[in-house]
Formats: C-alpha cells, sequence, structure tokens
C-alpha cells in the first residue's frame, strides 16, 4: 500500500507532474473544440452541396469537388493526413502546431460529419420541401427553417459518435510535437519509467470526457423529442 | 379584380418523365371565383397537372400564366408567385417540429410579410376559422388526420393567396374525417376563393364545384358544369369511368 501511494506521489504529485496531464488536458480539448467547429461548419457546406446537387442538379462542380475531398479524406489514415499537413502543407512556416492539429482533425472530421448530415437532410420526405416551397419559401429558407432542424434530431446519435470518435483521434497529435493529454502522460511515463499509473490515468480522463459527452447529448435528444407524441 | 378575369391560362402544356408522356397538351383557363375539380383515373396525369400550376414539377413545353406572367419564364421569381398560390397536399405535409401556432406563422414571419404580432393575430383567426382554436400550442403528431388537414388549409391560407391547389386532400383520410375536411373546403368556395381541386370526392365536385374537368392519357377529355358532366358524360372513357366510380 505504502509502496502504491510512493508510485502516486512519484507520477504526479513531485515536480508537480499532473500538471502534464491538466495542460495536456487543456491542449486535447481546444483541439477537439476547434476541430468540431470546422468539420460541422465545412461538413454542413459539403452536406449542402451534395444534397443540392442530388435534388436539383445544381452545382455540378461543386459536388464534383466535394466527392474528390470525401474520397481522399476518408480513404487516408487521420494520423498522415496529420503530418501531411505539418510537414508538408506548413512544412517552412512557422504555425503553432496546436492550430495545424485544429485544422487537420477538424478537415478530416468534415468528411465524416458531411456524409452524417447528408444522411440527416436526405431522411427528410420530400414533402416538407414542397411543403416549404409551395408557401414561397426559397430552397435555402426551406432548408434552414424547416429541414435542418428535423434532420438535425435525427442525426444526433451519429453525430455525437463522431465527435466520441474525434475526441480519441486527437491522441495521434503528439506525433507532430503537441503536447495534448496523451503527449503528458507520456512525458510522465518516459520521466519515472512508471508505465501503469500514468497511462491509466490518461484513460480514465479520456473515459470521463466521452461520458459527460454522452450525458450531455442524451439530455439533447430527450428536449428535443418534446415534440413526439407522448 | 374583376369577376370573371381569368387567373391562371394553361396553354399546350407538357410534361415528359424521360420516355414517358404524362401531360400531352393542357390547355385551360382558371377564372377568378372558380372551384374546379379534376378528375381522372389514376396515373392520368392529373396531380402532375396540379403540381404544375405552382411548378412543383417543372413543365417540359407549353406556358402557364398566372395573373397576367408567364411563370413558365426562367426569369421569373417563382417563390413570389408561389406565395399567391396556396397548396395543399395528399400528406398533409405540416412541419412535425414546430406546434400548429408556428406552422401557421412560419412563412409570412418569416417571409417578413407580417411581424410577429400580425402573424400570431392571423394564425389565431384562422385557427379560429378551421375550427381548431384549442390546438394552437399542440404539436402536428398530437392531431388526427382530419385536423391535420384543417391545419394545412389554414396554414395555406395565412398567406393570402388569390388560389388554393388542392392535391387529393382527403385521399389519405380515415372515412369518418373525410367530411370536416370537405365541409371547410365547401366553405372555402362560399367565401369566393379560386380553387383547384384534383379529388375522387365525386359528391364534392358535384356540389361544390363550378366546373369539372377529366383528364385522361395526360390530356383534357371532357370539361363541362358539374350538373352536365355528371348527368350526360359524352366522352367514352368517362362514362367507363363514371360508371366504376358512382
Amino acid at each position: 500500500m505504502t509502496d502504491f501511494r510512493e508510485k502516486i506521489y512519484q507520477n504526479f504529485i513531485d515536480d508537480d507532474r499532473y500538471m502534464y496531464l491538466v495542460k495536456g488536458l487543456g491542449n486535447t480539448l481546444i483541439i477537439t473544440m476547434f476541430a468540431l467547429l470546422i468539420g460541422v461548419v465545412l461538413g454542413f457546406l459539403i452536406a449542402v452541396v451534395r444534397t443540392t446537387y442530388d435534388r436539383i442538379g445544381k452545382l455540378k462542380l461543386l459536388n464534383a469537388v466535394c466527392k474528390v475531398y470525401l474520397t481522399v479524406i476518408r480513404g487516408t489514415p487521420v494520423m498522415i493526413q496529420l503530418l501531411i499537413i505539418f510537414y508538408v502543407v506548413f512544412g517552412s512556416a512557422r504555425i503553432d502546431k496546436l492550430v495545424v492539429a485544429s485544422l487537420a482533425f477538424g478537415l478530416n472530421s468534415a468528411a465524416y460529419v458531411a456524409e452524417i448530415i447528408r444522411s440527416g437532410i436526405m431522411s427528410i420526405d420530400n414533402g416538407q420541401m414542397e411543403a416549404g416551397r409551395s408557401l414561397g419559401m426559397s430552397y435555402g429558407m426551406t432548408m434552414i427553417y424547416i429541414i435542418a432542424p428535423q434532420a438535425f434530431k435525427n442525426i444526433l446519435p451519429a453525430l455525437a459518435n463522431e465527435f466520441i470518435v474525434l475526441i480519441k483521434e486527437t491522441s495521434v497529435s503528439g506525433y507532430i510535437g503537441t503536447m495534448d493529454l496523451t503527449r503528458g502522460g507520456d512525458i510522465i511515463r518516459s520521466t519515472t519509467y512508471e508505465a501503469f499509473l500514468p497511462l491509466i490515468a490518461v484513460a480514465l480522463i479520456y473515459l470521463a470526457l466521452v461520458m459527460m459527452l454522452t450525458a450531455g447529448v442524451s439530455r439533447l435528444e430527450r428536449r428535443l423529442r418534446s415534440n413526439e407524441r407522448k | 379584380m374583376s369577376v370573371n378575369e381569368v387567373l391562371i391560362k394553361v396553354d399546350d402544356l407538357q410534361k415528359k418523365f424521360g420516355d414517358l408522356n404524362v401531360l400531352n397538351g393542357i390547355n385551360t383557363e382558371i377564372k377568378k371565383g372558380e372551384v374546379v375539380a379534376i378528375i381522372g383515373p389514376s396515373g392520368c396525369g392529373k396531380s402532375t397537372f396540379l403540381r404544375s400550376l405552382n411548378l412543383l414539377e417543372n413543365p417540359t413545353g407549353g406556358t402557364i400564366t398566372f395573373e397576367g406572367v408567364d411563370i413558365t419564364d426562367k426569369n421569373v421569381n417563382v417563390d413570389q408567385m408561389r406565395q399567391k398560390i396556396g397548396m395543399v397536399f395528399q400528406q398533409f405535409n405540416l412541419f412535425p417540429h414546430m406546434t400548429i401556432k408556428k406552422n401557421i406563422m412560419l412563412a409570412p414571419l418569416k417571409l417578413k410579410l407580417m411581424n410577429e404580432e400580425e402573424a400570431g393575430r392571423r394564425a389565431d383567426e384562422l385557427l379560429e376559422r378551421v375550427g381548431l382554436p384549442d390546438k394552437a400550442n399542440e404539436y402536428p403528431d398530437m392531431l388526427s388526420g382530419g385536423q391535420k388537414q384543417r391545419i394545412a388549409i389554414a396554414r395555406a391560407l395565412a398567406m393570402n393567396p388569390d388560389v388554393m391547389l388542392f392535391d387529393e386532400p382527403t385521399s389519405a383520410l380515415d372515412p369518418e374525417m373525410v367530411g370536416e375536411v370537405l365541409e371547410l373546403m365547401k366553405e372555402l368556395a362560399k367565401s369566393g376563393m379560386t380553387m383547384v381541386v384534383v379529388t375522387h370526392e365525386m359528391g364534392f365536385a358535384r356540389e361544390v364545384a363550378t366546373r369539372v374537368l377529366f383528364i385522361d392519357e395526360g390530356k383534357i377529355q371532357e370539361e363541362n358544369s358539374p350538373k352536365e358532366f355528371f348527368a350526360n358524360p359524352k366522352n367514352e372513357r368517362l362514362r367507363e369511368f363514371l360508371s366504376k366510380v358512382l
């Protein structure tokens, strides 16, 4: 028992080593948040381009660009994309690694979010679009006020799933030297030569994050279902 | 507008889906205040014709003139034109994520034709008119089919349209709910609303319509006042059709 206490002291308290985890968690959250933002905004735009083309045949060129984007992003590992963006795209530029990581994960996530949002839009009966248009609302207005809110409710579980994946995927951002949560635990491990405690601590923090996110999404889902027959 | 003014003029309207000719040159005029019932066997093109009138289907030939404007012209603002053409669907198509009142208020509000207060007042007025004022804050899923269709009619009326199109408004309803919707449509017709109704309700066509069209194979085969139409059908196909449905 004293041995265990000693180890905890050594790994987390001594030299304020827990700060590696605190800082790492902070950076993981920053990367995830910005990646999420980029992913949702860009994903939404791609989804709108794709469904607009499918439904009314407009935006042919943009649709082709989007399709290539989806194929490339979904066809290569996120880690390779991260390395390419860091070493090739921003190779000679001095740019904050957090920005590079946010951008890489955001661009990656956008491809998956786009397909999730597209499936959500497709799941809404065409009659809703016709009803909106027949009242004189434009395609865009009908999309925003009628289709999107209903689609969002349908895709929330899939979207939450994508966010969970995203949080955990950011753990490879250490490969470009970002001080994220995983990297923080790794630094402790390499100084104390103790693998068990730092890695378990890191794992528990990810687990807690995901559980909190899941709980939040469940609450949101319940609220959005208020219009269904009780 | 004076009485007998032509509201919609249809010239040689054509619609092809791939190789299939659904509309083969439809010519007709709809005057202000008319209630035109359209009947015909399923697949005859009557719904396609109705949906062409507000361009939910894009015609592949011919023209539709609404209030003097050729709406098949590519430069015409379709959205603006549709504000004056109300439509009621077989499947109601209410917005399930909004309360009944919000359903009615949405278009006038978002199109900036009314402010929040005016749109609210208009919605209350219409809910009263369709006999469902107590449903204002409920969601569409809590209503019966007949109630949904009455709300859909109220929603279309909120835009103060010059004409109302009905695409088989009672076909998706349980038999006991057909009456309440037809009653409302009858009341609407009496108030002077111009209506074009695709229907299987021969009783409605006979009692309420001012003119009945029979469409088959993408053409108007016969059109007449309801009395003549049902008493002395001239077209062979119409006689056959009527003998089946009456």
